[in-house]
């Protein structure tokens, strides 16, 4: 049985995180919109850009409620500084070509689709319904970027390099979607949220399937970077948040 | 418009009698309100005129996802990235959904392309504007969308079947396009003064090159009367710019912003308002590529299409590949 | 090389049950890719419950010439309507 849990600070860390990996992942793919290889690509990604604009309005309000501050999520989204975000490193990276935003959208979402699965069972209710909810949607989200990994890998001779080079380049930044620390202990031990670690089997099972039938291969190196979880972000972060808040950092207070 | 200035190749409209049995009983059929169909009989210069018109139309979305595209990065709240975000993605599709109806007179998206990014084709004069301010995205979608909106309705009932129901699924998504814009503009004239004065300067900016959407008056254009007799054209340019201008005038009122026109003044006797005319040597100039933005527009067309052939490529080839090993494909058919 | 992807026509089978209706068309690679682009491109307003996608060059239609022989002759069979026979009020609803 769910029960609703009590305004915590892990809560509220914990779906801090979540929203801000969608926000900014969601802000990287909607960099392309208008500049997709292909129409339909172009709106297939818009798609997903929504999905994950839509998902970090629904934890950052949580949150907003969780800490019990006064703050929204516009006000979360907006006035906090790169040290203040928790986002995954992997999703502020810039797009660079097509091949490794496709590659980071199925990396990201082999990891959050388990995620989201395992969170549908927790026991905070507000988390349950939000996982629920985004579950659907990354399930298509993950059916496609794999989808677009595999026919890109086993394409031709050229796909098959840019893929393969947007491999190696990312994946440095998977490993730290698996990394625990003492906020991950409690709500696991709570039963709110699964440890990161053991998501790991998962990802690695689709991950694997996926890159074979792709004919791409995976690096040697387990080397994970890291610091997002803890405000410690890339030089990227900063520049995204600069063009994102301008309008709420020059105009203090306003309503749009 | 989204097509300005189509040209027909006609050196004027004919008669009914002038015309061979064949081409005056398609005729009648428009004149009876009659739809015409893909692969059906039509003159050469009505196919062409209307992959002119369609494609001019479908470039106009694309290129027009560009300035509002411009400010999804920006967009101050949530939900206003989201709402953005969606109305520049329905430009594609709705860029999408004119292509296929250009395809169906026998050209192809790519063939389509190529005109655009070699300056052979045209999109509307009024994507080669900036948006320098947030107030911009609103005054787009009010007064860009309302001008388009204008055009797109009547077309619903264009003579050519694809591009009336193109027409008419657009319309149908458009409608949250024009007051999406209008609601960025109420919040920011209920704003702080800085807030009030940008809305001001976007009305200031976009107001004349929405009046230039319409195209010049085109009451002497012998392509313009060809384009109504065969009915992909419903409207003169001049009474669409007339209908434009006495719906929104009101409008700004509400807003309290002040419509950049020393002439406007309503006329009782017409039951309209007068106007001041549009710069139209600007108009031209922006139309022959001049305007502020016209080249890194084309530019970022072309690199968006340059830089996705390896994809499409990838994704043909493997395409093949699967042809080739006869993969059983999960096909719909339930 | 730069060959263009296929063009494949879209029916969706909307939210009542209905036929799957013509709804518009699309470029993908194959079939499985249209199938994917048809749900991102015409069901953005939650307006689907079934894809079909087949290519457009392999639609066969009957000829715009031939209207008048295949149409024309349905229209003389008005007994085929059910407003052709007349009911007694009595007899009630039928």
């Amino acid at each position: 049985m769910k029960t609703a849990a009590v305004a915590s600070p892990d809560v509220a860390e914990f779906a801090l995180r979540m929203g801000d990996t969608c926000l900014i992942l969601g802000h990287r793919n909607a960099e392309w919109c208008g500049h997709a290889p292909a129409l339909e690509e172009d709106i297939a990604l818009a798609n997903t850009a929504l999905d994950l604009i839509g998902q970090t309005q629904l934890w950052l309000g949580l949150t907003a409620e969780a800490e019990g501050k006064g703050r929204t999520a516009d006000d979360l989204a907006y006035l906090r500084d790169s040290s203040g975000y928790r986002n995954l490193l992997m999703v502020e990276q810039p797009n660079g070509d097509f091949g490794r935003t496709v590659m980071r959208q199925f990396l990201f979402d082999a990891w959050h689709l388990p995620m989201l699965k395992a969170l549908a069972g927790s026991k905070d209710r507000r988390i349950a319904e939000i996982a629920e909810k985004a579950s659907k949607e990354v399930t298509y989200h993950l059916e496609r970027s794999s989808d677009l990994v595999v026919r890109l890998g086993d394409g031709n001779g050229e796909s098959h390099a840019r893929m393969q080079a947007a491999l190696d380049f990312l994946w440095p930044y998977t490993g730290e979607m698996f990394l625990s620390d003492a906020v991950d202990e409690a709500l696991a031990l709570a039963g709110i949220a699964p440890a990161p670690g053991s998501l790991r089997p998962a990802w690695n099972e689709k991950v694997a399937r996926t890159l074979a039938d792709a004919t791409l291969k995976a690096p040697e190196s387990s080397y994970a970077q890291k610091g997002g979880r803890s405000g410690v972000h890339s030089e990227h972060l900063g520049l995204i948040l600069a063009e994102m808040q301008f309008l709420q950092r020059a105009y203090p207070g306003a309503n749009w | 418009m989204y097509a300005q200035m189509v040209k027909t190749d006609a050196a004027r409209v004919r008669s009914l009698d002038e015309m061979e049995p064949v081409e005056r009983a398609f005729q009648e059929r428009i004149d009876a309100g009659q739809k015409i169909e893909p692969k059906e009989w039509m003159p050469e210069g009505y196919r062409k005129t209307l992959i002119r018109q369609v494609s001019q139309h479908a470039h106009s979305e694309i290129v027009g996802q560009l300035p509002e595209g411009n400010w999804i990065g920006r967009a101050p709240t949530l939900e206003r990235k989201a709402i953005l975000l969606a109305k520049v993605q329905d430009e594609a599709g709705h860029g999408l959904y004119l292509y296929s109806a250009a395809e169906t007179l026998g050209i192809s998206r790519d063939e389509m392309y190529e005109q655009l990014h070699s300056g052979k084709a045209k999109y509307s004069s009024i994507f080669n504007y900036p948006t320098l301010t947030w107030a911009d995205i609103g005054a787009i979608g009010w007064l860009v969308d309302g001008a388009a909106i204008m055009n797109q309705v009547p077309l619903q009932r264009c003579s050519y079947g694809p591009y009336a129901r193109a027409m008419v699924r657009i319309c149908k998504e458009e409608s949250f396009h024009q007051r999406q814009g209008f609601d960025i503009l109420t919040v920011l004239c209920n704003g702080t003064p800085e807030q009030k004065a940008m809305a001001q300067d976007a009305l200031d900016r976009w107001w004349w090159p929405s009046l230039m959407m319409f195209g010049p008056s085109d009451d002497a254009s012998v392509h313009s009367a060809q384009s109504m007799a065969w009915k992909i054209k419903q409207n003169s340019n001049d009474e669409l710019r007339q209908k434009f201008v006495d719906q929104t005038v009101p409008q700004a009122k509400f807003l309290g912003l002040t419509v950049p026109d020393p002439e406007l003044k309503w006329n009782e006797e017409k039951g309209g308002y007068d106007f001041g005319e549009p710069d139209w040597a600007e108009f031209f100039e922006v139309i022959a590529g001049n305007g502020p933005c016209n080249r890194e527009r084309l530019e970022a067309r072309r690199k968006a299409w340059h830089d996705g052939a390896w994809f499409r490529d990838g994704l043909a080839a493997h395409a093949q590949k699967r042809q080739a090993r006869k993969a059983p494909y999960a096909v719909a058919a339930e | 090389m730069s060959s263009e992807w296929p063009l494949w026509e879209v029916f969706i089978r909307g939210q009542h049950g209905l036929n799957h209706r013509h709804v518009g068309s699309l470029h993908a690679p194959d079939a499985e890719m249209a199938i994917h682009n048809a749900r991102d491109v015409y069901t953005r307003r939650n307006e689907g419950v079934s894809i079909w996608v087949v290519r457009s060059s392999d639609i066969v239609a009957s000829a715009p010439s031939e209207k008048g022989p295949l149409f024309d002759p349905a229209n003389s069979k008005v007994y085929r309507h059910p407003t052709f026979f007349d009911v007694p009020e009595e007899v009630g609803h039928m």
